[in-house]
């Protein structure tokens, strides 16, 4: 099975497009199917559409017994109209308690004491004594300045790599070529991310695409360029080592094997930590593990069986055939040829 | 063991001994300077704000007065590790730890503190009434909900003092002995300059009227005029100590020059903040051990002494925070854990080179070499490239909006450098140490066997 991980490269292309098809129609085309309009099919948290987040425990009311219906309504009579309303709950010495996350409008900027102290009057009225543990309001203008300032962090990232990329390889041949590579295998794991995010954001109402998914994204990308990195570094030594007629493709492959047990390894360490994490960590990580879980095995694989695999494709400058089947040249046995 | 291990190994043991004087410090203090962990609001509990100007195009000086009114007015809360700073043109950070009711504290910090003498027609306006007055025609109408219109409010009443003209030293707390009702918490005050000339002709041509007294529009009381104020002093009575303490609060430091509206608020209350703190400490632990029992079951003993290697990872990593120092937020505690992973990853990739090297026929001491050797590029550019994330990660995390994910770039920062020291530098000075200790007959030690490499050959 080894030896195929660059012969059957088509195939690790066409299982990578299989993962990242049904996430893109839930980024880009479920919100024209369902809306109508064009959209991006992720909830923005409030840090990004801006908004307010109230955390409101229960003193001595078990899970269960207060309905979220009741808390949206003590909300409106407060003035907080169409609250989003999750219940969940919290263990205080052992005990379980209601809770309650809840998303409005944000606060007025001049009279928030008085809109919170509405609100917790409304709930002790309607439903009994609690506290609002954690409130997070934050107003328009911040939001703004928060996506678009997250967008450049994407791009810039991206570029930052790209360029060290190409630096770090320019003694091997095709410097440009490493970068370009170790990017688009990026880019895969983005939209897997991404892709992931937006069917979450589809189905699960408690999903958001907050601060702190944003850095996961970004941690993403710079654990998948790491693998990518370590796989491309054996391809340009044994490139210098290279013996008479050894094939391109050959060179790539053994790379790919002798990297494969780190790859493993350090996949495996990571993945205790994050799972620690996401056992232990408590409710307020939960999401961010998670997502950076799936983009840490996205990058795994992405750097297996998609990086190295798209220098091949380059050597041989294979688009050519792509379109015009049989035209490739018969002095160089590409892998299509051989299949 | 030649002088380059023993250089390495006095460096290890320096750097180890000043981790662990710093971290077990007594009074928690080195070189007299506080070595706690400092706990970020989403840890101990606390609230942040962002206040900004409810006016457009504010000069910047009116806004450097406003921040050292609200530095003044934060600083008399008695809480530490406050922070008050501007950003932006017209905004304003405040962050308050460990209060308890942050809200309502946050709340008495903005109130804009002008203080006003105002001619009330020989009216006795009720207290808490919103009134309009000739230097604020049209105060804030949203902490009602009846009023939709200033002009509702009816006339606007005479000022006869100007809040600039407070003399903030003369403001002292005081009982009033004259009250109504007996001893009641009074505000001392007094004004100068024009205010004390307009107030004093007020007072002698309408003795025996009343007069209101108003605190950022709203009528604190309306006095009968017994004499003429020639000093311009006076008391405001009020019916509790808090409320005395919150209008002291306001007028001591001055009034803010413009109003301010809390844009972006987070608080978070202490108990919420102790249950991360444990979550994290249990996730940590838990995760650092399996991480350590994975590598001594599948690296043997070099997997050993990368363990030992992870300790003093956390150790100097735990001195950092403790020293420069670091802020700890959940995010923050999270990119630690996190750069546990990445720590060892450099292990797992020398480790790695070395088995493949030992299996090719070296002896063990060629092998680690060729190991340090071969695999340093690619720790090297792996290591840069995470510094390129976390530093982008930094920048975009000094907008205030997702200030969280700076704890996080920065501890994974930290982290990676940290790690190139001790997974690089320590693990290597380790088994060169170890490695005359045993021959190649005790491979197991390292988790290789010889005798295999030729059917790893076949795969090929």
């Amino acid at each position: 099975m080894l030896e195929q991980l660059v012969r059957r490269r088509y195939w690790w292309f066409t299982l990578s497009i299989l993962i990242i098809i049904p996430g893109f129609y839930f980024l880009l085309l479920h919100p024209l199917v369902t809306t109508g309009q064009f959209g991006v099919g992720l909830r923005a948290s409030i840090d990004f559409s801006g908004g307010a987040l109230w955390e409101v425990r229960f003193n001595d009311k078990a899970p269960g017994s207060i309905s979220s219906a009741q808390v949206a309504q003590a909300f409106s009579s407060a003035g907080f109209e169409n609250p989003i309303v999750q219940m969940s709950q919290a263990d205080l010495n052992g005990t379980p308690q209601a809770e309650a996350l809840v998303r409005t409008r944000a606060l007025n900027p001049a009279t928030p004491l008085q809109e919170r102290q509405g609100v917790e009057a409304a709930l002790t009225a309607q439903i009994g004594p609690m506290a609002i543990v954690r409130l997070e309001s934050v107003g328009p203008t911040v939001s703004r300045e928060s996506t678009i300032n997250a967008v450049v962090a994407v791009i810039g990232a991206s570029t930052a790599i790209l360029l060290y990329l190409w630096w770090a390889f320019r003694k091997a041949p095709h410097p440009f070529r490493y970068g370009m590579c170790a990017i688009l295998a990026m880019l895969h794991d983005v939209l897997v991310v991404l892709g992931i995010a937006a069917i979450l954001s589809a189905f699960n109402p408690g999903f958001e695409v907050d601060a702190l998914f944003l850095t996961a994204l970004l941690t993403t990308l710079s654990f998948s360029v790491h693998d990518t990195i370590v796989v491309f570094d054996r391809i340009r030594e044994n490139l210098i080592e290279r013996r008479p007629g050894e094939l391109f493709d050959d060179i790539v492959n053994h790379s790919l094997v002798q990297t494969l047990p780190r790859s493993i390894n350090t996949q495996l360490t990571t993945l205790f930590t994050l799972t620690a994490l996401l056992l232990f960590g408590g409710e307020t990580l939960r999401n961010f593990v998670m997502i950076l879980l799936i983009g840490l095995l996205s990058g795994t694989f992405s750097s297996i069986f998609n990086a190295a695999q798209l220098l091949v494709v380059w050597e041989h400058q294979e688009w050519r055939g792509w379109f015009g089947r049989g035209r490739s040249k018969p002095d160089e046995p590409t892998a299509a040829a051989t299949q | 063991m030649r002088s380059r291990e023993v250089t390495s190994l006095v460096l290890i043991l320096l750097v180890t001994g000043l981790a662990i004087w710093i971290n077990l410090a007594p009074n928690e203090t080195v070189l007299g300077r506080d070595v706690r962990f400092r706990l970020g609001l989403d840890l101990q509990g606390g609230v942040q704000v962002l206040l900004r100007t409810s006016e457009a195009d504010t000069p910047r000086e009116d806004l450097e007065t406003a921040r050292g009114v609200i530095e003044r007015r934060v600083n008399a809360l008695g809480v530490g590790e406050t922070v008050v700073q501007l950003a932006g043109n017209d905004r304003i950070i405040v962050e308050l730890p460990g209060v308890d009711n942050p809200d309502e504290a946050v709340d008495s910090l903005r109130g804009t503190g002008r203080l006003e003498f105002v001619d009330s027609q020989g009216q006795y306006i009720p207290e808490g009434t919103l009134i309009r007055t000739s230097s604020s025609p049209d105060p804030s109408l949203s902490e009602t909900t009846t009023i939709t219109d200033v002009t509702q409010l009816g006339p606007i009443f005479q000022s006869i003092t100007d809040g600039a003209d407070l003399d903030t030293n003369a403001v002292q707390p005081a009982f009033s002995q004259t009250g109504v009702a007996g001893n009641r918490p009074a505000v001392a005050f007094a004004f100068r300059g024009a205010s004390a000339t307009s107030l004093a002709s007020f007072t002698a041509q309408n003795v025996g009227q009343p007069m209101c007294i108003v605190l950022d529009n709203r009528v604190v009381s309306c006095p009968q005029i017994n004499a003429a104020l020639t000093d311009g002093t006076g008391v405001i009575e009020v019916s509790s100590e808090g409320e005395r303490d919150t209008i002291l609060n306001q007028l001591k430091y001055g009034a803010l020059p413009v109003p301010l509206v809390i844009e972006t608020s987070r608080s978070v209350t202490a108990t919420l903040g102790q249950e991360s703190v444990e979550a994290s400490v249990v996730a940590g632990i838990v995760g650092l051990t399996v991480v350590a029992l994975f590598m001594i079951l599948f690296y043997r003993l070099p997997g050993l002494l990368a363990t030992i290697a992870l300790i003093v990872y956390a150790l100097i990593s735990f001195a950092i925070y403790r020293f420069i120092p670091i802020t700890l937020t959940l995010p923050g505690i999270a990119g630690f854990i996190l750069s546990i992973g990445l720590a060892v990853d450099a292990n797992v990739l020398i480790f790695a080179r070395l088995r493949e090297e030992y299996r090719r026929g070296r002896n063990i001491r060629n092998a680690l070499e060729r190991g340090f050797e071969e695999s340093w590029p690619a720790i090297r550019d792996s290591s840069v490239s995470t510094l390129i994330t976390s530093s982008v990660l930094f920048m975009f995390g000094s907008s205030f909006g997702v200030s969280i994910i700076q704890g996080f770039a920065l501890t994974l920062g930290l982290g990676i450098i940290v790690s190139l020291f001790t997974a690089v530098v320590v693990t290597r000075t380790f088994l060169r140490m170890a490695i005359p200790l045993f021959s190649d007959r005790q491979t197991w030690l390292f988790g290789v066997d010889r005798h295999s490499s030729s059917s790893t050959a076949t795969v090929q």
